[in-house]
Parts: C-alpha cells; sequence; structure tokens
C-alpha cells in the first residue's frame, strides 16, 4: 500500500526500502519506509502501530489501581517511572498526604531505573555501531539492577511497585546494603565504558557531527530527555517540576549545545553519573515511617483535569486523566517522550548515509511500546 | 507571567474565548475552532507569551462534541496554558492543523485523526499513523463499538 | 518461584563467569556447539526468493567457498608439506583471492533482495580498493626477497624474519597489510558488507543452511588465509624462533599455525571491539591514508634494499 504511494514520488536515482518491523536496529516493531539515493537517505516516514494495544482506551474502563499496572507495558524501560506518574497525578488529584519515605524510595527506585535502561541503551547503541563487547559490558550492570528489584518487588522489568497511596510492599531488608555495593561498583565501571567506546576514535567519527538537531527544531518537534537536553534546551521535568523527593536532592542537568549523536551519547553517560549521585545522597537517609496511605478500595477521582509530567530515561511521560467523577478515567492521554522524539527522525535523518540513520537512531533511544501504547 | 495577566492579555485579542481555572492545575482557555490558528499563531509568536513547546495535543470525545486539546509551556517564561476546542460536528470533524507553529503537532495530530476521525485542514500528511487504512471506525469515540476485540464491564 | 530466582541467579552467575575472564568449562561447551552449529547448518532447509536468479543464486557460494579454499594449496606449512610451490605463489594468492568478491557480488545481485545489494555493492568497492593495498604492502617484502615463489620466501628469512630485516617500513608495510586484510575478508570494523544492524545480514540476507554456511566457512578461511600469508612474509612461515626446533622439522606445522592463530585473534579482537565505519570513511582510510603511505613505504624499502642497510644476521 505505502509502496505505491512513495513510489509516484520518485525521481529515477531513488529506490524505496522497508526498514523493519523486523530489523535489527529498529529495537522491536518498528517499521521505517526509506528512499535512499545510493547510500544517501532521502526520506524516512515512520510506519507504526504493530504492538499498539490501545492503553489509552482500556484505561477507560479500567480502575485507577489496574491502570498502573498497564503503564509497565509502555516504556517498559523505566516501568517504575511510569507507575509513579500515573500514581501522582491520582494522590495529587485526591490531594493525598504522601509518606517520605514513600517519596524517597520512589526516587531512588526511579533513578536506579534510569540508570538500568541507559545501561541497556548504551549496550545496544555500541552494537548499533558495531561495538559487540559493549553489549555485555551494558547487561553485566543491568543484571545487578535487575536483582536489586527482583529482591525488593519481586519483578526484574515490569515492576508494578507503585500503588495509588504508596508503594505496594515495604523495601527489603537488603535493599540500603545492595544499592551501596551496586553504586560502588557502578562507579569503576563507568570509566571503563568511556575507555571502551566514548573515546574510541572510531566511534566519534561515526557520531560527531551526525543527525544534527538544533535548539529550536527540538524545542518545536516536543524533543524531551536526553535528545532534547543534548541540543541545549533545559528540559529536565525533575530540575523544573520536581516531583517526589526530586526537591531535597541537587544535582546538574546534563546539558550540551551541540545536538548531535554524540552529544546525545554523552549526556546519557552524563545522566547516569548524576542519578548515581541522586541516589548517593538519599540512599542514606530513608525516612522511618509508613510505605502506603490507606485508600478506598474503589478510587474515584472529583470531575476535572488533572496532568502530571515525570521524566522517564527517555524523556517528558505526561498523564493527562479528565475525569468525571467516577471509578474509571474518562479520557487518559499518554503523552509519551518516545513518539515525540520519533517525529522529529525524518528532519535530522535526511541527508545522511543508512550507517547515520542507525546511528542517529540508537541515540533517540526509542522503545517501540513507548511510541505505539 | 501569572495566570490572571495572561488572561488578561489573550482575552484582549478576540472577545470569543473563554477562561476557566476550575478543576484544573492550568489556566484552560476554549477557542471558537474558526479563531484556533490565528490565536496559536499569536499565542506562539507574541513577545509576552512566547508558548514555543507544545508538550501534549489529545483529541477528547465529549459524548456530544469532538474536541482537541493544547497542552501549552513556555520554555523562557515557564508558564503554562490549556488550549481548547471542539466542535459539534461528528460525521465530518474539521479543525485547522497547528503543524506550521509547532512541528511535533504533525505526528500528534495525525494520532487524534487515527482515533478520532477529525480531520485537520492543512497538515502535509494526515493518513492513519497506528491502525490499519481500511480500518473501520474511530476506537477512542464513545460510541465506538466492537464486539469482538473489547470486553465492555 | 525458588527455581525460578535460581535460574536468574544461574544466568547473573555464568555472565560473570565468561565476562571478565574466560573460564575453561565455557571452552569445552564451546567445541561441543561448533559441531552442533555443524550439523544444524548441514540440515536446515534451504530457502530463497521466488525471483530470485536461480542459476547465479546457487553459483555464489561455491565461488566464494572455492576460491578460499584453492589458496590454502600454496602455503609452506613446513619445507616439505606444501602442496604446490609455483614460482608465482604470492602472486597467486592474491590473485585467487580476490575471486572471492564475485561470488559475494553475484549472490547479493541475484538474490533480489535490496538489502542484499547494498551489501553486495559495498563489498564490491571495499573489496576493489583494500586490494590495491593489500598488494603493494606484500610488493614491499617482496623488494626483500627478490621472489614470488613462497619457499623462496621462506628461505631468505632463516637469516632473520622479513619484519625484522625490513625493520621500520616493514612494521608499516605489516601494520597497513592487517588493516587491509581484515578489510579485505569484511571482518569489523570494516564489516559493511554484512553490518547487521544496518543490512540484517548484508549480501548473504537470503541464504540459508548450507549455502549460508559457505559464506560464513570462506570468511574465516580468508581470515586464516590473510594470517598464514602475513606469516609467510612476515614471520617466517614455518621458522621456529632463533632456530630453537631446526632439528625437528615436523614441528613447523606447530610453529606456523600458532602464527597464524595469533594473528587470527588479533583480527577477532579487533572485530569485538572497535565500531564499525562509515562506508565513506572506509574509503578515505584507504584511498587518503593508506594508498599513498604504502606508495612511499615501497619507495623507503627499495633505497633501504639498495643501500643495504637491511638487518639481517
Amino acid at each position: 500500500m505505502e509502496t505505491v504511494t512513495v513510489n509516484s514520488n520518485f525521481k529515477s536515482e531513488e529506490y524505496f526500502i522497508n526498514m523493519g518491523p523486523q530489523h535489527p536496529a529498529t529495537h522491536g516493531v518498528l517499521r521505517l519506509l526509506l528512499t535512499i539515493d545510493g547510500e544517501i537517505i532521502k526520506k524516512v516516514e515512520p510506519d507504526l502501530g504493530y504492538i499498539h494495544r490501545s492503553i489509552e482506551k482500556m484505561c477507560e474502563r479500567d480502575s485507577y489501581q489496574q491502570i498502573v499496572h498497564l503503564t509497565d507495558r509502555m516504556d517498559y524501560l523505566s516501568a517504575n517511572i511510569n507507575n509513579e506518574a500515573v500514581c501522582l497525578t491520582v494522590e495529587n488529584a485526591l490531594q493525598l498526604e504522601i509518606p517520605e519515605r514513600v517519596k524517597v524510595i520512589r526516587t531512588i527506585i526511579g533513578e536506579l531505573t534510569r540508570i538500568s535502561s541507559h545501561c541497556l541503551w548504551w549496550g545496544v547503541m555500541g552494537m548499533d555501531v558495531g561495538a559487540l563487547t559493549t553489549y555485555f559490558y551494558g547487561f553485566r550492570d543491568r543484571e545487578l539492577l535487575n536483582d536489586i528489584f527482583e529482591e525488593t518487588c519481586g519483578a526484574r522489568l515490569t515492576m508494578n511497585y507503585n500503588v495509588p497511596g504508596g508503594l505496594m510492599f515495604d523495601i527489603h531488608p537488603n535493599f540500603v546494603k545492595r544499592v551501596k555495593e551496586f553504586i560502588t561498583h557502578f562507579k569503576t565501571k563507568l570509566p571503563e565504558y568511556d575507555r571502551l567506546l566514548t573515546n574510541n576514535i572510531i566511534f566519534q567519527k561515526r557520531a560527531i557531527g551526525v543527525g544534527v538537531l538544533s535548539k529550536e527544531d527540538a524545542i518545536s518537534y516536543g524533543a524531551s530527555g536526553p535528545v532534547g537536553r543534548a541540543s541545549g534546551y533545559s528540559c529536565d521535568v525533575r530540575k523544573h517540576h520536581p516531583y517526589s523527593a526530586l526537591d531535597k536532592v541537587t544535582f546538574n542537568e546534563a546539558l550540551r549545545t551541540e545536538g548531535d549523536t554524540y552529544a546525545r551519547y554523552l549526556v546519557r553517560i552524563q545522566e547516569m553519573w548524576e542519578s548515581m549521585s541522586i541516589v548517593e545522597q538519599l540512599i542514606d537517609n530513608i525516612p522511618e515511617g509508613e510505605h502506603r496511605v490507606t485508600t478506598n478500595a474503589v478510587i474515584k477521582l472529583p470531575k476535572g483535569e488533572y496532568y502530571q509530567k515525570v521524566e522517564t530515561a527517555r524523556g517528558e511521560l505526561g498523564v493527562y486523566i479528565i475525569s468525571t467523577g467516577t471509578k474509571s478515567p474518562y479520557r487518559l492521554k499518554f503523552r509519551s517522550p518516545g513518539f515525540s522524539n520519533l517525529s522529529l527522525l525524518n528532519h535530522i535523518a535526511v541527508g545522511g548515509k543508512i550507517g547515520d540513520l542507525v546511528a542517529t537512531m540508537a541515540t533517540l533511544d526509542l522503545v517501540i511500546p513507548d511510541i505505539d501504547r | 507571567m501569572k495566570n490572571e495577566e495572561l488572561q488578561e492579555l489573550i482575552g484582549s485579542w478576540s472577545p470569543n474565548l473563554v477562561f476557566t481555572e476550575e478543576g484544573s492545575q492550568y489556566l484552560n482557555v476554549t477557542v471558537p475552532i474558526e479563531e484556533l490558528h490565528s490565536i496559536m499563531s499569536k499565542l506562539k509568536s507574541n513577545d509576552q507569551t512566547c508558548f514555543d513547546y507544545l508538550f501534549c495535543l489529545s483529541g477528547v470525545d465529549w459524548g456530544e462534541e469532538l474536541g482537541v486539546v493544547y497542552h501549552l509551556e513556555s520554555t523562557n517564561f515557564r508558564h503554562s496554558l490549556v488550549v481548547k476546542t471542539q466542535t459539534a460536528e461528528r460525521e465530518n470533524p474539521v479543525i485547522d492543523s497547528v503543524y506550521d507553529i509547532w512541528a511535533t503537532a504533525e505526528f500528534h495530530e495525525r494520532e487524534v485523526f487515527d482515533f478520532f476521525g477529525i480531520k485537520f485542514t492543512n497538515h502535509p500528511n494526515l493518513k492513519r499513523l497506528f491502525l490499519t487504512d481500511d480500518w473501520d471506525g474511530f476506537p477512542l469515540r464513545k460510541d465506538y463499538e466492537d464486539n469482538i476485540n473489547m470486553i465492555i464491564k | 518461584m525458588n527455581s525460578a530466582l535460581s535460574i536468574t541467579k544461574n544466568i547473573h552467575d555464568w555472565l560473570f563467569s565468561i565476562m571478565p575472564e574466560a573460564a575453561a568449562s565455557i571452552a569445552e561447551m564451546v567445541l561441543i556447539a561448533l559441531v552442533y552449529d555443524a550439523i544444524k547448518l548441514l540440515s536446515k532447509e534451504l530457502t530463497g526468493t521466488t525471483r530470485a536468479d536461480k542459476f547465479l543464486y546457487n553459483l555464489a557460494p561455491y565461488f566464494v567457498i572455492i576460491s578460499s579454499l584453492m589458496a590454502l594449496s600454496v602455503f609452506p606449512f613446513t619445507k616439505e608439506f606444501q602442496a604446490f610451490d609455483i614460482n608465482i605463489g604470492l602472486f597467486f594468492l592474491i590473485a585467487v583471492s580476490s575471486i572471492g568478491v564475485i561470488g559475494i557480488l553475484l549472490g547479493g545481485w541475484s538474490s533480489n533482495n535490496k538489502f542484499a545489494m547494498i551489501g553486495a555493492m559495498r563489498s564490491g568497492v571495499q573489496t576493489i580498493s583494500y586490494e590495491l593495498s593489500i598488494g603493494l604492502s606484500l610488493l614491499t617484502m617482496v623488494l626483500l626477497t627478490g621472489s614470488l615463489q613462497l619457499s623462496e620466501i621462506v628461505e631468505v628469512q632463516k637469516s632473520g624474519w622479513l619484519i625484522v630485516q625490513g625493520h621500520i617500513p616493514a612494521i608499516i608495510a605489516f601494520m597497513i597489510y592487517m588493516i587491509a586484510g581484515t578489510a579485505e575478508t569484511n571482518r569489523a570494523p570494516f564489516d559493511m558488507v554484512e553490518a547487521e544492524s544496518e543490512l540484517g545480514a548484508g549480501f548473504h540476507t537470503e541464504y540459508s543452511g548450507m549455502k549460508f554456511a559457505y559464506f560464513f566457512l570462506a570468511e574465516f578461511i580468508n581470515m586464516f588465509i590473510i594470517a598464514a600469508i602475513a606469516t609467510t612474509v612476515f614471520f617466517g612461515a614455518w621458522l621456529s624462533p632463533f632456530g630453537i626446533t631446526e632439528s625437528i622439522p615436523m614441528l613447523g606445522v606447530f610453529w606456523f599455525l600458532l602464527k597464524a592463530l595469533i594473528l587470527v585473534f588479533l583480527m577477532m579482537w579487533f572485530r569485538w571491539t572497535f565500531p564499525r565505519l562509515r562506508i565513506d570513511q572506509l574509503l578515505t582510510l584507504e584511498w587518503k591514508y593508506l594508498l599513498p603511505l604504502n606508495l612511499a613505504n615501497i619507495v623507503i624499502m627499495a633505497l633501504l634494499v639498495w643501500l643495504n642497510l637491511t638487518i639481517s644476521f
């Protein structure tokens, strides 16, 4: 079907190629309709919907507790932050007083999730530009984090740890000890990442000046997360609209101005350091107290509209709930970071080679279920 | 800029705008469909409002009407605004595209078209994004029925 | 629950055990896995695209594998253990190893797959470019030996391996040769032809079973050939270091394989460490850096030989 429409726009030298839905570089079921002249990309058109589950429609019949579980399946690499977003929206709407302990634990796990997500991204980024060892390094360190999550909440990926009103259960007694062990371990490993890939001359040649996104375009395309910050656009929700315990910690927003693939790469590496520093500030002073406040078994939000944004590993996740006062939202919209970040792919990839497209896509760090919802 | 100042400034542009802050943490403004594009470009280009970041664009089925909700933020001043517009036409709803003002609207509007069937005039590439081209109906509308794939409680 | 926990723990332990240092037990597993792999490849169904050019499609793997195997025939594993000792040995090697690219081009062209086509075209560009560097760096060494016959080349090295005899220009030639050799075999960081994250599997996307295995085997044989040529020309082939096992001629096989496998290891090391180059960077490297360097190197080597500045014991 698409072939026909694309064909009509062809010049004689150009040809059309399907990248995906099963392609190693699209990291899931994303399909890109590429128009290429030799090796040079002329047009990139994403085709979505291969894993669309209509979570927004399902939310319209589910209770708020159930909705939290669906959000795991969007951006599965920052599952806990997604859960947190919905919980925060509900809690703000009900004006619940959340214990300090819950806020701190949510922030710690959120930042650990970010590190875990960036570890995986780093491994896959290396793979995409052809260096295979990164994959093993990244997964090795991520595995430790998954073990910590597993011990505390029983799941390694889709954690379901948050509920409206707090946490499902308290942290495991080993949690603090193991997180500290991880931080010590990871502080020796992150410089290793730099030695292997960041300072590699081939990698730098592949990344510097590739896929440049200007600050104006970043804002116009709604880029967020590391993609926006690499273009010099200060868009960290944790800084501008702090939530949970993030107003109690000090950290630097990783900002760069180049806007190319290498800048996006460095921003993520920098973010891992910052996340570790946030965790270190909080891990020793987790306040005592309840891990949950009791809510009604059936949560009914007051009539009105609620919007909450959080910073996932990929960028700004917005939860927009329109409530009519019943047990389910009238309309729930997720503003997912990947969706906006994907929309600028055509803008920055055109004119590059096929290899550039792959490197650019790797630093956009797309998670397809997050785009398809 | 404070919400009151915003309301005063934007309210002076057109007499047909309805403001409310009730039941929302942002200032809400309802814009008639004919004035949408001109108000929107003013919101972006005016030095005092400077809403350069469209962070959310959602379609809503209000039951009778179909509407679109735009969440705007200014990256300079860090103030936010929610713009709403709606049309009572359900058969062939048409709203102006804001793609030329905020590039991110291109994909978001395609999503709204896909799930609500709202057509955006001047959109460069308005076709279904998630669903197949031959999909019947618009799933996120409240009156959408699918007895096979939907479980209704 | 418990068993699930122990499985993840095991995977975790396993990952940790293999990554920092290779454990001995893994080596056994790998050996068994090799056998399984071979059986799997032999028994798999041969698929293909419907509109492929059937004749060329089937011909391509044989081109690649036969040219690789042919090259093996001239290597001097020991003084006696050499199938053909032709007087243009080195020339024959370069000629035969460049036939393989025809097979890759055919395979990519006839598969009727655009990804394969891109891979094949890249292969053509890349192999032809780097063929120059290989030829020129070997030619630099021929200036020292004065012969293309492999047994002669080994004979010359009895008074010092050529990499020692030719010192600086020889080392430069060796480095260029290894870079070009890696590119010639389409190994990372020059695996533009396969580039699995860009093209899926490149030119052999549409091949399966034993036909795929031919391509795959040919790649590894080519890697060995590149290492073996380097061994013969730079490192004295079957000659033992300082002549320590000169009295046992059969040990030459051991020395030859040891040297060759160390070089193979070097190439595998490249593959796992370096990211892939982009196609234009690949060509820039060859035409703007390696080729001029190589030409200058030949002149220097010629001067060395002319002025008798080589080192020999």
